[in-house]
């Protein structure tokens, strides 16, 4: 079936979207176990508890990550090309801290000595807290405008700094108050988890963990928002080609305005639905987590996350990275695709391959599910994480 | 223009990265195989050596596939990070295989790696193989896919460059998946993981022979790999990937490059068996040849010429002369003069572009280039000729001695004498490091081969890099170079403790140092453990 090129940039909107909230509910879950195991396991054995409830899927998991970063490479070169080399000590501090997590679980339980588990159980926190903070920061710098501009033959030169990354001349920490929803947000998923997955002692721990983890997400998010109406100028495309005009970034005109972040959710009413799904997801699955339904919890929690991710999505529509130096070298959905055949090919190859992925990884959580306990640990010891 | 001490820094780093991420992936292409054998056995006969010796092989593979994926994840960032230009520039053609990578395959293999290490005790039989199965079903089509990207870029098929979108574009899917460049590539990666996964099983099994225990494993483990070993190594030297080197211009000229071939001779050429190649004077100092070997080799006929690197650069400067109208009609074109009489003379040479921008090393505008800039760039547009033609000899080899070890191993396995063999098993044990000589040299004929280019006669590396600075590369090179230092460290001091537990380290109470007689009397019965010794 051939669809046309304008409904094709769209669905790769909704498509990359899609990995990366696959990616921040089943690795961002991941994650955010790294972020509570040293402080949730008082023992080497309840670490491995710990380690244990993500040990058959974190893997998977993490392909929702690399996934979702080749689809960008295939559907928005341009992105993948500005974003990667601009954001280069962030995007490789992202990296060395995912380093930890492969040799991390495969390794730790290998040697008894204590010091080496510790050291990698530190690893598997920075493995989890550093990535989750960084690609939170990431989005917060989408917002706020990244500095870089395209020459005529649309080679990205970046012109801010590492550490404007963090704390903008402009915006102050705003991005750091990304990067925190984004940890604090997966740590709340984390421990949901684990109160779902771990019996006594550890599942009491883990439901403090959730209810902290997720009142500060609850109320960052909530700043975030006040920051964003009345401190954040959004972009807004003034002219540009035809919808399904070859892609050209440098044919637009784009303007900075005072609430322009704000113009999507004026035109469509209904799109208000994504933060609400962020408040109320969140908060159900907090109350969730205190009446001992962590599983409904956890579908909560999942829930609010893909509300949290959609709000800043919408607030950006047709943005995915605007230029705060020159705005009219903005990236947006329409002019900074692939072309139509390889959004097509890519289209098809993720409508047969996303639902099979979705099936067989189903399947393995149900044969692994159950609570892990301190005992199963102690009778697999040679054979579990 | 870019920084050209950026650009190298770039290089290594990628380079390094690279070499480095493919010390793990041949031994994990290869070693699944390896496991799915030994668990059939297990299922089919019920024997639980068999079941002992894919865990206790897997705990290895473990080791080397955590580190494989580490590693990748580099590979991925890498392209974005340091080479953006490229990025931009072929991702409409190049960003496809690898996503469709990570859809088909990768998820394939990490979502069940998870359950072949923790299923054991959650799956049946039947169930925990097929898990297997599709583990190192996935890790192989990743393979596929990887080299369909990488044989685009030695030699850029089903793709057109787009002056309105200043990139590649594709323009047939098909021509990029049948790319007789990625076939060939994918055929001969993938059996020389296998010969390398067989060599590492074959040494620590001869290791184990030479010390007198666990010889039921050890012996089982040893015929499984030569087995599989010897089909491997075989299908690496027949199905060599020479025959891909016939198509596209990177290709031959590297052909010439590896060979030394500086004239073009009447055919069949000879074939230059050693000699010190020297790029300045373009010719071999000391050269030792075989008449007629090289025609016969590389084009597999008696009359086709190989074209000579002398000659391949006379081509190369009239490509280079035609490239630089060809970017002189770019920017005409990208700058409002969008006209049909322009967009013709672009369309004329627009084959040539590649070569036009080989200038850009040399000068900020290629269509102003001088005589010197262009008769530079046209004796750069070979490879150096000297590492290519050591490597590409020290991989052939390496690849001998493998055959001859293994056509050994396999006679003496058959006569099932092989544990009286002391010299070869000790000739196994120490030639656990040639596999990765012979890898390591092929990634770097193939790579190294494919300069000046990033892309085949589309994009210069000179180009290709993101807009970084020196300091920049000094820092990310240096973390790097502590971080895979510390990780090797890590990685090879666990390989040699549990490579030297043996499957003992299952703890089973059945092996070497478990007084098998106390400790697994009540499993001891049933085993073969001490029959064969």
């Amino acid at each position: 079936m051939i669809i046309d090129y304008e409904t094709l940039k769209l669905l790769w909107w909704v498509l990359v979207g899609i990995l990366f909230i696959g990616f921040a509910v089943t690795d961002g879950m991941d994650m955010g176990v790294g972020m509570l195991l040293p402080f949730l396991g008082k023992k080497d054995i309840e670490r491995r508890v710990i380690i244990n409830t993500v040990g058959p899927h974190w893997d998977g998991n993490q392909v929702w990550l690399i996934t979702a970063a080749g689809a960008i490479f295939a559907a928005w070169p341009l992105v993948y090309a500005s974003a990667f080399s601009g954001f280069y000590f962030a995007m490789l501090l992202a990296l060395f801290g995912l380093f930890f997590r492969p040799v991390g679980f495969d390794y730790r339980s290998k040697i008894e000595d204590p010091r080496w588990r510790n050291s990698w159980d530190w690893g598997l926190f920075i493995g989890g807290l550093v990535p989750a903070l960084i690609f939170g920061v990431a989005f917060g710098n989408l917002l706020q405008g990244v500095p870089f501009h395209l020459d005529t033959l649309l080679r990205p030169y970046y012109t801010g700094s590492f550490f404007g990354l963090l704390w903008s001349r402009e915006h102050g920490p705003f991005a750091l108050l990304a990067g925190l929803i984004s940890v604090a947000m997966l740590a709340m998923h984390g421990a949901i988890w684990l109160q779902l997955r771990t019996a006594e002692p550890i599942s009491t721990r883990a439901k403090g963990a959730a209810r902290v983890w997720g009142l500060v997400t609850i109320i960052a998010f909530g700043l975030a928002g006040v920051w964003l109406v009345f401190g954040i100028e959004g972009y807004r495309v003034v002219s540009m080609p035809a919808l399904d005009a070859m892609p050209n970034p440098l044919t637009k005109e784009v303007v900075r305005e005072a609430g322009a972040w704000l113009a999507n959710y004026q035109t469509y009413p209904a799109s208000i639905a994504f933060p609400v799904l962020g408040f109320v997801g969140l908060g159900l699955a907090v109350v969730l987590s205190i009446l001992d339904r962590p599983g409904a919890g956890l579908v909560l929690s999942s829930l609010g996350i893909t509300g949290i991710i959609m709000t800043a999505g919408a607030a950006m529509f047709p943005f995915i990275m605007p230029s705060s130096t020159n705005p009219n070298s903005s990236l947006i959905v329409w002019d900074a695709v692939s072309s139509h055949l390889t959004l097509s090919i890519m289209f098809w190859a993720a409508m047969i391959f996303v639902p099979i992925i979705i099936g067989y990884t189903t399947w393995t959580y149900t044969k692994m599910w159950r609570r892990v306990t301190v005992e199963e640990i102690e009778s697999q010891e040679h054979l579990a994480y | 223009m870019l920084d050209s001490t950026m650009i190298e820094l770039s290089r290594w780093q990628f380079a390094s990265t690279a070499l480095y991420h493919f010390i793990f992936v041949p031994l994990t292409l290869g070693m699944v195989w390896i496991l799915v054998i030994m668990e059939s056995v297990y299922v089919m006969t019920g024997r639980e050596i068999y079941r002992d010796m894919t865990k206790f092989w897997g705990k290895l593979f473990g080791i080397n596939f955590a580190l494989g994926v580490t590693t990748g994840l580099t590979m991925e960032f890498q392209f974005g990070t340091n080479w953006s230009y490229y990025s931009h520039y072929v991702g409409d053609v190049f960003g496809a295989p690898l996503a469709i990578e990570g859809l088909m395959a990768f998820f394939l293999e990490s979502t069940f790696i998870g359950l072949f290490f923790l299923g054991w005790e959650r799956l049946t039989k039947v169930q925990h193989l097929t898990v297997t199965f599709l583990m190192a079903l996935g890790s192989n089509l990743s393979a596929l896919w990887i080299l369909i990207a990488n044989g685009w870029m030695q030699n850029p098929v089903g793709s057109e460059f787009s002056y309105e979108t200043m990139r590649m574009e594709m323009t047939s899917f098909g021509e990029l998946l049948l790319n007789p460049v990625a076939q060939v590539k994918f055929v001969h990666t993938v059996a020389a993981g296998y010969v390398t996964a067989s060599m590492f099983v074959l040494g620590i099994s001869s290791y184990y022979m030479l010390k007198g225990r666990d010889l039921a494993s050890a012996k089982r483990s040893f015929s499984v790999a030569v087995g599989f070993g010897l089909a491997s190594i075989l299908s690496v030297i027949l199905l060599g990937d020479e025959s891909g080197y016939e198509v596209g211009d990177v290709q031959k000229t590297k052909l010439a490059a590896i060979e030394a071939e500086w004239e073009t001779e009447p055919p069949p050429a000879a074939f230059t068996l050693i000699g010190f190649p020297d790029n300045e004077a373009q010719e071999t100092h000391g050269a030792v040849k075989v008449p007629y070997l090289l025609g016969l080799i590389a084009t597999r006929s008696l009359d086709t010429p190989v074209t000579g690197l002398k000659d391949l650069i006379l081509q190369h400067e009239q490509r280079i002369r035609s490239g630089m109208i060809a970017y002189h009609y770019l920017e005409r074109l990208r700058g409002g003069q969008d006209t049909d009489a322009n967009r013709a003379v672009f369309e004329d040479h627009r084959q040539d572009l590649g070569y036009g921008l080989l200038l850009k090393a040399y000068t900020a505008d290629p269509a102003q280039a001088t005589e010197e800039q262009i008769k530079q760039a046209a004796r750069d547009s070979i490879p150096q000729v000297a590492p290519l033609f050591w490597s590409f000899r020290v991989m052939v080899a390496a690849g001998a001695w493998m055959l001859v070890l293994m056509v050994l191993g396999f006679y003496y396995n058959a006569k099932r004498v092989i544990e009286h063999k002391r010299w070869l098993l000790r000739l196994f044990l120490f030639s656990i490091p040639v596999p990765w000589i012979a890898v390591e040299t092929g990634w770097f004929v193939a790579e190294f081969g494919r300069q000046p280019w990033a892309i085949g006669e589309v994009l210069p590396t000179a180009i290709a890099a993101s807009s970084l600075t020196v300091a920049d590369l000094v820092i990310s090179l240096t973390a790097f170079g502590v971080f895979y230092s510390v990780l090797l460290a890590i990685g090879l001091y666990l390989m040699f403790k549990f490579a030297r537990l043996g499957p003992s380290s299952l703890h089973t109470g059945r092996y070497h140092r478990e007084h098998p007689l106390t400790a697994g009397t009540a499993t001891l019965a049933n085993q073969p453990q001490r029959q064969s010794d």
